[in-house]
């Protein structure tokens, strides 16, 4: 028992370190600076720029969490603070059905409504044309699918605020939105801030609900309704391929271990916030 | 005034967590609406015909039958990993233990990530052993994926459980691992909202399959062979220009979907179960 936790606790270093060895070869090829800001993507002429790829995912991720923060702070406000025991009871198997339901439905869901409603309706406002897969479309449906991490996580943050503060306000005459703006918030912003980092770092790695909706061209996207092409697609889409091409291979290794690397330092702080707010708060 | 305040932002709370809810029926019937009328017997009770990517005859149970395949293998292997460290972690270490703190961390941390992350690493691993995409190799995969989730929900159910009974089975001289068993029956339905939910998240993810399971027509009827997987299926019969078999990837939604519903609600039964074993 004690070595499948020692395993458990070194099982991350593996991954990073086998990710890290798989890329080494076209870090020795190449500069590792020149890799991430090249926005030139030729395999088979050798030129490996993941530039776009970065920036894609960044943008992507970024809409996602602008849409997706204010839905999840009113609501898990509302039913942290206002809604009666019945309500959040009939609420929880949404959100939990929200976080199972899998990438690939949410895939097929954006393809039926949220490419075409971007194409015919939204699209034509802004630009001439646009086939609505787009970094819009993306994401939209990576909101979707944060959305129930993020509610998750403030409901905990909320709960951890002591009682006695928000008692004390109330106490004081001040009414209950008074409370949530000057204790709530105030008190949990650590929290979500945690939160938000954590969500982005889901965003980061989502593919195949991403993937599906959001063109997959390599190019960096100038507005929202241009396509993109982020990092996770760009491995799952070139993995038949990159066998015969050993630079190719570790090029997407690398891609793979750049994931890795952002993701768990993202996590890794968000946890450590989170873990240390529920200490803080801990009386028992 | 700030009566008027709270009252328009409790109006516009009332909306987003509504937005939120039909978000969630909106997508689930457009699935359905999308994929029943395609939804035939034939689809779950029968491999792909000849001729099935053009819109012929067929089904999808090489999808079916891979997906449970591999689920099986990697709920197998992540339990026997999965309930020793949790029994561990809770029963044999202290109660404030760093070590223990240290090891829920880097779960949190491996549940963070990407599945397309362990579908490259299963990957890099497998061309390392010499294992071809194939059913065992879904299979590892998966299970690392699902790995986490296990202890990490399983570890939350366990910290909930009374510490009154293991000291008194302790008191009357039992030893650790005789009071682990004992608690192990009554954290059963703790364990299958674990399993559920683990379950769920394995059957559905595409990403970790997609390098390491491969894809045939066939139900693979060794572990050397390569697995179809029900995401993959659906991803797959998408990205055909033909319309019905276009159709048939929204049938396949469909059973995707019916699936998750069931593993959902009933792991919504089995915690609402061990809430009355709680301290």
């Amino acid at each position: 028992m004690l070595g499948i936790a020692i395993f458990t606790i070194l099982f991350l270093l593996v991954i990073g370190f086998s990710l890290f060895f798989k890329s080494l070869p076209i870090m020795k090829e190449k500069n590792l600076w020149e890799l991430l800001t090249s926005t030139s993507w030729k395999p088979f002429k050798g030129d490996f720029g993941f530039l776009p790829y970065i920036i894609s995912t960044l943008y992507v991720s970024l809409i996602a969490i602008i849409i997706a923060l204010p839905f999840s702070i009113l609501t898990s406000i509302y039913l942290n603070s206002y809604s009666s025991r019945s309500i959040c009871r009939f609420f929880e198997p949404v959100v939990d059905l929200l976080s199972g339901i899998p990438p690939v439905i949410y895939g097929v869901w954006g393809t039926l409504t949220i490419v075409p409603l971007i194409s015919n309706k939204i699209a034509p406002h802004f630009v001439d044309f646009s086939t609505g897969y787009t970094v819009l479309a993306g994401g939209i449906v990576l909101a979707i699918m944060i959305i129930p991490l993020l509610i998750s996580i403030m409901l905990e943050v909320f709960r951890s605020i002591p009682r006695e503060m928000t008692d004390a306000s109330l106490s004081m005459g001040a009414t209950k939105w008074q409370t949530i703006k000057k204790i709530i918030l105030r008190k949990s912003f650590p929290g979500i801030i945690a939160a938000i980092v954590l969500a982005l770092s889901r965003a980061f790695g989502e593919t195949m609900a991403v993937l599906m909706v959001c063109g997959n061209i390599a190019q960096i996207p100038h507005s929202f309704f241009d396509a993109c092409y982020p990092l996770p697609a760009l491995i799952a889409n070139n993995y038949g391929e990159m066998l015969s091409m050993p630079s190719y291979e570790s090029a997407l290794m690398l891609a793979a271990f750049i994931l890795f690397t952002i993701v768990v330092l993202f996590n890794g702080l968000s946890r450590f916030t989170l873990n240390q707010i529920e200490k803080k708060y801990q009386f028992s | 005034m700030k009566f008027l305040e709270e009252k328009i932002f409790k109006v516009i709370m009332i909306g987003a967590a509504v937005i939120i809810m039909v978000t969630l029926i909106f997508i689930i019937g457009t699935v359905f609406y999308k994929g029943l009328p395609s939804l035939t017997w034939d689809m779950i009770t029968k491999i792909p015909g000849g001729g099935f990517y053009l819109g012929k005859e067929g089904g999808v149970l090489n999808a079916i039958a891979g997906s449970i395949y591999i689920i099986a293998g990697a709920l197998l292997i992540s339990m026997v990993i999965s309930i020793p460290l949790v029994m561990y972690i809770n029963f044999y270490l202290p109660n404030k233990s760093h070590f223990a703190s240290l090891i829920r961390f880097s779960l949190d941390i491996l549940f963070g990530v990407p599945s397309i992350v362990y579908g490259a690493f299963g990957f890099a691993l497998m061309v390392y052993m010499g294992i071809k995409a194939s059913l065992l190799g879904g299979i590892i995969t998966v299970g690392m994926l699902i790995m986490p989730i296990m202890m990490r929900s399983l570890d939350e159910v366990t910290r909930l459980l009374s510490r009154d009974l293991p000291n008194a089975l302790l008191s009357l001289g039992s030893t650790k691992f005789e009071m682990t068993k004992v608690l192990l029956r009554q954290l059963m339905p703790g364990l299958m909202t674990a399993v559920l939910l683990a379950v769920g998240r394995g059957i559905g993810d595409a990403a970790t399959v997609l390098f390491t399971a491969g894809y045939t027509d066939n139900i693979p009827s060794s572990l050397s062979q390569p697995a179809a997987t029900l995401p993959l299926s659906i991803f797959f019969q998408l990205g055909s220009p033909v319309e019905e078999v276009q159709s048939r990837a929204y049938a396949s939604a469909v059973i995707l979907t019916i699936i998750i519903l069931i593993l959902s609600f009933s792991a919504r039964y089995f915690s609402s179960k061990f809430l009355k074993y709680k301290s």
